[in-house]
């Protein structure tokens, strides 16, 4: 019998249906996988019988004849970001050390709604603050991928998605759950080789989802490919009375509507994004990416972005402004941790409490967060961060006059090393400058593999699109997904 | 923009966040180069420019004026609220004494 584990998400959902094999085969094999994969550290709670309770419902309504739910078969993996009702949950937080939420949040009980069932919570960077996945108070995700040269030196799976972009790779799960604030789901999914979108803001429900900074949080599905990213981003997003934030719309049947034909489609090519070092692989893979889609029948247009710079210094205020304020509600009285010093007065207890339990990226953050907010400097930086992400966003206004969808690289490099970026907070921001701006705007926008560098490690192309276009940018990313062939993967190490 | 130790206990104070001096001594260094690569941002012409509000477009909607029209959201789930309390006594959560 075929590998089940070789198979995504869209051929999941069919074997089931068709009978081909039974959906408690699918759970037990990824299950197993799982259990064998220790030494990746994807997994931050492992929810086997979740899986196979979803499988066995599934296998059951295929005997009595029912129609199949959409996901029914497919069991996932969950970022630790969303709350699962009974399952703990911890952003990778030793602050929420012990949390076992009582509620679901709204975009893991759409899947559930949907069919799918949960093979455990995935690993991240703390509370989605980082972008290798170093910031996790349990430890690093180590990425399946090895560089060619023999080295074996441990590699980042990206971050903060980097549990999920792991597991998928390592196929211990053929989707998985992730959010993305600044490129959390695309800059993982460019390190592992695997495909991953996020819709338009408003897209995703954020109820239930852990807040980092809530004006750019989104949820999205990280998968094998376009087609697996398109099924999940389906049943993941819809209106949600509980969210102010979410936008009551239909949810598009982006499945049935993708296409490959790029004809009468112009890209545009923001000339911005040619930053000052950046890799010769980089600009080949880009180089071949206009190529995959002039031979897809898209016009190529050269367009301008000229406020692309302050993008990440902007973000770099506006996120850790929302963030400081977001996480003030861990106080040690609720929930979570509580550190009461011998003696220690209600003020010391929340200082002590919020200095034990969060770690040092995240309280860099609310420091740099609450020192933007102070009295004094509010105008100066967050008020000037906000007026500069209104003119990012009218940049990709106006290129969108001229053009349908933007081709950029995803990332500036291949995935580094563990350890290799961690001393130099600002060299790790710089990770996400091709993913930021896209989240200050709310756009869509996706990550695909482009092809692998000279070491052997995946390269992701990102496609971004106008609001609510998500089936152009999934158009655009099957077109380089069509040409690209994209076959490699990690060797199995583990 | 350079941030010294004592403005570093001071905005730790206001985030309650605990802070040794040997913590505050490495992290005022850090800070002043992350706040001093912000700071680019004052080069940017945002006269006239208002700020950003909502990404997209977006009207803040009014509930119906139902009780508990959604149980997630609504009362009566006391003891569901406070499960994961670290200390909560009678239906109450706890703190040290903040009156004398």
């Amino acid at each position: 019998m075929t590998d089940l584990t070789e198979l995504g998400i869209a051929a999941i959902r069919d074997g089931v249906r068709a009978g081909t094999f039974s959906a408690v085969e699918v759970a037990e094999a990824f299950n197993a996988n799982i259990a064998a994969a220790k030494a990746l550290n994807a997994f931050l709670v492992e929810t086997p019988e979740h899986a196979l309770a979803a499988a066995r419902a599934a296998d059951a309504a295929r005997a009595a004849g029912e129609e199949l739910k959409p996901l029914a078969g497919v069991s996932i993996g969950m970022k630790d970001l969303f709350c699962t009702a009974g399952v703990a949950t911890t952003a990778a937080s030793h602050i929420l050390e012990g949390f076992t939420p009582t509620y679901e949040s709204t975009v893991s009980q759409n899947l559930w709604d949907a069919g799918a069932g949960m093979l455990g919570k995935l690993n991240m960077d703390q509370f989605a603050m980082g972008s290798s996945n170093e910031t996790s108070a349990f430890g690093n995700v180590i990425s399946p991928w090895r560089r060619k040269d023999g080295g074996n030196a441990p590699l980042a799976p990206g971050g903060s998605s980097g549990g999920s972009s792991a597991a998928v790779a390592a196929r211990l799960c053929p989707g998985a759950t992730g959010t993305d604030t600044g490129g959390s789901i695309r800059q993982p999914a460019a390190f592992t080789g695997i495909s991953g979108i996020k819709p338009t803001y408003g897209r995703c429900s954020r109820w239930g989802t852990i807040a980092f900074a809530s004006s750019l949080d989104q949820a999205g599905p990280m998968a094998r490919d376009v087609r697996d990213c398109a099924i999940m981003l389906e049943a993941m997003a819809g209106f949600d009375a509980k969210d102010s934030t979410s936008l009551k719309l239909d949810v598009p049947r982006w499945e049935a509507g993708l296409s490959p034909s790029m004809a009468g489609k112009r890209v545009g090519i923001p000339k911005e994004y040619r930053v000052d070092g950046m890799p010769a692989e980089i600009e080949a893979l880009w180089q071949r990416g206009i190529a995959w889609l002039k031979d897809a029948g898209a016009e190529i247009v050269d367009v301008s972005l000229p406020h692309t710079k302050y993008a990440l210094p902007a973000y770099y205020i506006i996120a850790p402004a929302e963030a400081s304020s977001n996480l003030a509600r861990y106080d040690g009285v609720r929930y979570g941790l509580r550190d009461l010093p011998q003696g220690a007065g209600l003020q010391d207890m929340y200082a002590a409490t919020r200095a034990d339990g969060f770690g040092s990226e995240v309280k860099r953050r609310i420091m740099i967060g609450t020192y933007v907010l102070s009295a004094g400097f509010y105008d100066a930086y967050y008020t000037q961060a906000q007026k500069v992400r209104t003119l990012i966003a009218r940049d990709f206004q106006a290129a969108f006059e001229t053009c349908d969808v933007l081709l950029t690289p995803t990332a500036p490099s291949a995935a580094f090393a563990l350890g290799e970026k961690s001393a130099d907070p600002i060299a790790m921001y710089l990770n996400d400058v091709f993913t930021v701006p896209s989240s200050l705007a709310g756009l869509p926008a996706m990550s695909v593999p482009g092809g692998l560098d000279e070491a052997g490690l995946p390269l992701g192309l990102q496609i971004i699109g106008k609001p609510l276009d998500e089936q152009g940018v999934l158009n655009a990313g099957l077109a380089i997904e069509e040409r690209a062939g994209f076959t490699a993967r990690a060797g199995r190490w583990w | 923009m350079s941030v010294d130790t004592t403005t570093v206990k001071k905005v730790a104070s206001l985030a309650r966040l605990a802070i040794s001096d040997a913590d505050a001594d490495k992290l005022a260094p850090e800070l002043s180069n992350i706040l001093g690569w912000i700071e680019q941002l004052g080069e940017v012409d945002t006269a006239g420019v208002e700020p950003m509000t909502a990404v997209i477009p977006n009207q803040l909607r009014l509930r119906d004026d139902v009780v508990n029209a959604d149980p997630l959201t609504g009362g009566g789930i006391r003891d569901a609220l406070m499960s994961n309390a670290p200390e909560a006594e009678h239906g109450f959560f706890t703190v040290p004494k903040v009156i004398e």
